[in-house]
């Protein structure tokens, strides 16, 4: 399931969806939330912004390629968009695979990918105006390695 | 026509989040990002970036990707999601 919404989630609801199947022994998730990012300037939120149709075709994709690597049977993405402020939930990733390391690996590859590959973007909202965030290298260097690893 | 989108840091820079411009032969991404960058020095300015992303109908391309009419193409800078 892929869901992009303005709306918060409710993790306990979203796992109860998940390990609702006896097949699987392993259940995975991850929780993105707003931080405050960085040099002090007091974040107060974030502003996040999408382009609505790719969006969800990128994170189909992405679940695809996982589903291509690892066995899994359910798979669960939300990304929130719109105002959010300090410490709230923007992304969460779930899945669900008869094996464990299976499903660490996937929730790990879909966060990274996500984050690389689909079409959002963050305006940080801090006492001094709003700024939008620049890339990090960093996340492009993630996610180049999975690919390396993954081609291997 | 072809439907132009702008997202994010360039949506603010430009004041548009969209605009139709003229098919015409042989047009490439390179070709349209020169025909925007042509309106003025902002548009110069921010469609000159280095670190300019390009989609036509909601695909990742590269700058020689060809453009028809009734394509969508979208501008933005990189993604910053999650």
């Amino acid at each position: 399931m892929i869901n992009v919404q303005q709306n918060d989630f409710i993790v306990a609801d979203e796992y109860q969806k998940l390990a609702d199947d006896n097949q699987d022994g392993a259940v995975v998730t991850f929780v993105g939330k707003v931080r405050d990012f960085n040099e002090g300037l007091g974040v107060q939120g974030l502003s996040l912004e999408h382009y609505p149709g790719m969006t969800e075709k990128v994170l189909s994709e992405i679940e695809a390629e996982a589903r291509d690597h690892w066995p899994l049977n359910k798979v669960t993405i939300i990304h929130r968009v719109g105002d959010l402020t300090l410490g709230e939930q923007i992304v969460f990733i779930g899945v669900t695979s008869p094996h464990r390391r299976a499903a660490f690996a996937a929730c790990e590859f879909l966060i990274d990918f996500l984050k690389t590959k689909a079409p959002f973007w963050k305006k940080e909202l801090t006492s001094e105006g709003s700024k939008w965030l620049e890339a990090k290298a960093s996340d492009s260097k993630i996610s180049q390695q999975w690919s390396t690893k993954l081609t291997n | 026509m072809i439907k132009v989108l702008f997202f994010a840091r360039l949506r603010e820079q430009l004041s548009t989040d969209s605009l139709q411009i003229l098919a015409s032969e042989n047009m490439t991404t390179e070709l349209i990002r020169q025909q925007l960058a042509n309106t003025d020095d902002l548009w110069a300015k921010v469609m000159s970036a280095d670190s300019l992303l390009v989609a036509v109908n909601q695909q990742i391309t590269d700058w020689s990707h060809s453009v028809n009419a009734g394509d969508e193409v979208a501008f933005f800078p990189p993604v910053t999601g999650g």
